[in-house]
């Protein structure tokens, strides 16, 4: 007999019929998508649209942008995280609001604020064109826009888990006479480090994927200042579909094994703390 | 509050997250409240009353509400159904939940448009009943509930987990029906979560620009979305008007995320 706080069977299949049937269509139809439309007018035309200059210099922006904005913001998640949670003291509540702060903004206007400041007529736009030096239109407008847009990710990823985990530890390793850096490196670190490889894993996800804010700062120079995203579009709207989603794959590609290692992560840290118990 | 932390490090990790927050969030952020503060409430006016940015607003809070309240509806099914049952490749749909998060809102953008365009997989079908999937304000709403849809699920989800089944039982031994007990027992302490869902969904959908303006056609006055209506300014270099919109739509979602906040700690204050 079935228990008393579930469904009969037929309402159960229905609801997971209905709700498999909602992320086919819903979730796995696009995906689907973006490959049989980059294959459509045949392998050759999706290498050659991969090999092409433009492309090359897209996938190179996009890498450099990522090598700058993922070290730098876990750099501030592991500070961040450590002052909220390893210590109390007035503003702090204020503070942690502050982090989440860019996840309310729109990409948009995460590019606009550059512009503002650096544009040709921004607040330091003579004076930069003064010294000959370009932020907007360069590669590094679109490092600062990426750095902002992806700012929360390991943060927000570090700080629940620090939190529950207290800092009980780490006061121990001070009674035993640790040093700051040894206690984060033996004690802390890997404590948080599934945690923190999933953080990294989400904020390079949408480094290299970031376009809204990343098309405002960089002027769709080809060649130039197209990251991939963004050279997606310029291909998109030269009506050349299969090249857009040929380098479209590539970003798919990405999302799917940072879902693949997310998956992992979190089988591999509950297991661990199934052992713990 | 003590002079003397046990833990060292306090100073160097206030240092280095206060300074980098400024340089990187606040001191931007500041810098466009200025630039709108700067102009007067005559200017403000005249800015945000032009037509066409009320018809770009009508169409990104409406799309974005009508887009999180579908997903209430569908996150709290998957929700459901991803808690409660156990069956084969259950898994698997559970990693799948996230790939709105994952995948790159161009890529969302470009291939959204190619199935629901009206030579698409799903679009030749809508528009044999007369519906335009692409290039319409119903492709606008497309979009944002499929870059919304997570948020709903994933706040439900671990409420729904932690949920005892002792009332349940309670409420059956009492004579309560199935349906009964989904609509008077559970439905009540899902309510906040899926709240938050919505807000959060609502949130991320005002601001949502690169899968939207694939599939919307960017029409002025017809499908054109708040965000897009900032960079066309931009491009005219009109920079002051591009400023008012944006702190205008800023100030809308930091009301909304402060909403949750302070609705959270009441609730939070009350089961306590």
């Amino acid at each position: 007999m079935r228990p008393v706080t579930t469904e009969s069977a037929p309402v159960r299949w229905l609801l997971i019929s209905l709700a498999v049937l909602t992320l086919v269509l819903f979730l796995l139809l696009p995906l689907l998508a973006v490959f049989v439309e980059a294959f459509r007018r045949g392998a050759e035309v999706f290498f050659a649209s991969l090999h092409e200059e433009a492309a090359l210099s897209a996938v190179r922006l996009t890498l450099i942008a990522a090598a700058v904005a993922v070290p730098l913001n876990t750099l501030f998640g592991l500070a961040a995280a450590w002052l909220v949670t390893k210590f109390r003291f007035r503003g702090r509540a204020l503070l942690v609001s502050l982090i989440d702060l860019p996840f309310a903004v729109s990409p948009v206007i995460a590019g606009l604020v550059w512009v503002l400041l650096f544009g040709a007529r921004g607040w330091f736009g003579p004076w930069l064109a003064a010294h000959d030096f370009k932020i907007i239109f360069a590669l590094p407008g679109i490092i600062v826009a990426t750095v902002f847009v992806t700012f929360p990710f390991v943060a927000r990823e570090l700080i629940p888990l620090m939190e529950a985990q207290g800092s009980d530890q780490e006061q121990a390793a001070v009674t035993l006479g640790a040093r700051g850096w040894q206690i984060f490196r033996r004690v802390t670190l890997p404590n948080i480090k599934w945690g923190l490889l999933y953080g990294v894993l989400l904020c390079n996800a949408r480094a290299m994927g970031e376009f809204g804010a990343v098309s405002v700062v960089s002027g769709h120079i080809r060649g130039k200042t197209n990251t991939l995203p963004l050279h997606i579009e310029v291909l998109y709207n030269e009506y050349q579909f299969s090249a857009a989603f040929a380098c479209a794959t590539l970003l798919a590609l990405l999302a799917l094994v940072t879902l693949g290692l997310k998956s992992a992560v979190e089988h591999f840290t509950h297991h661990q703390a199934a052992r713990h118990k | 509050m003590s002079k003397h932390r046990v833990i060292p490090g306090f100073g160097l990790s206030l240092g280095f997250t206060i300074a980098y927050l400024s340089l990187i969030i606040l001191i931007p952020l500041a810098a466009l409240f200025l630039k709108a503060a700067g102009l007067g409430p005559g200017e403000w006016w005249r800015i945000l009353s032009a037509p066409r940015v009320l018809a770009a607003a009508r169409l990104t809070f409406g799309a974005s509400a009508a887009a999180a309240g579908v997903s209430v509806v569908a996150g709290l099914l998957v929700a459901w159904v991803l808690v409660r049952y156990r069956f084969p490749g259950r898994r698997l749909l559970d990693a799948m939940v996230d790939l709105p998060f994952a995948l790159p809102t161009a890529v969302a953008g470009i291939t959204l448009t190619s199935i629901y365009a009206p030579s698409g997989w799903l679009g030749h079908y809508l528009a044999g009943w007369g519906i335009k999937g692409a290039y319409s304000p119903f492709g606008v709403f497309i979009a944002l509930t499929f870059i919304g849809f997570p948020f709903v699920v994933r706040t439900v989800q671990p409420v729904m987990e932690d949920l005892g089944s002792e009332l349940e039982e309670a409420a059956v031994t009492l004579g309560a029906g199935r349906w009964t007990v989904f609509r008077r027992v559970i439905l009540p302490s899902l309510v906040p979560a899926l709240i938050t869902g919505f807000t959060l969904a609502f949130a991320r959908a005002i601001g949502e620009y690169g899968s939207v303006i694939f599939i919307s056609g960017n029409l002025p006055m017809k499908t054109e979305i708040l965000p897009l209506l900032i960079v066309s300014q931009l491009e005219q270099f009109r920079y002051c008007e591009a400023a008012v919109i944006a702190v205008g739509m800023l100030i809308v979602s930091f009301a909304l995320l402060c909403l949750i906040n302070l609705l959270q700690r009441r609730l939070d204050w009350n089961r306590s």
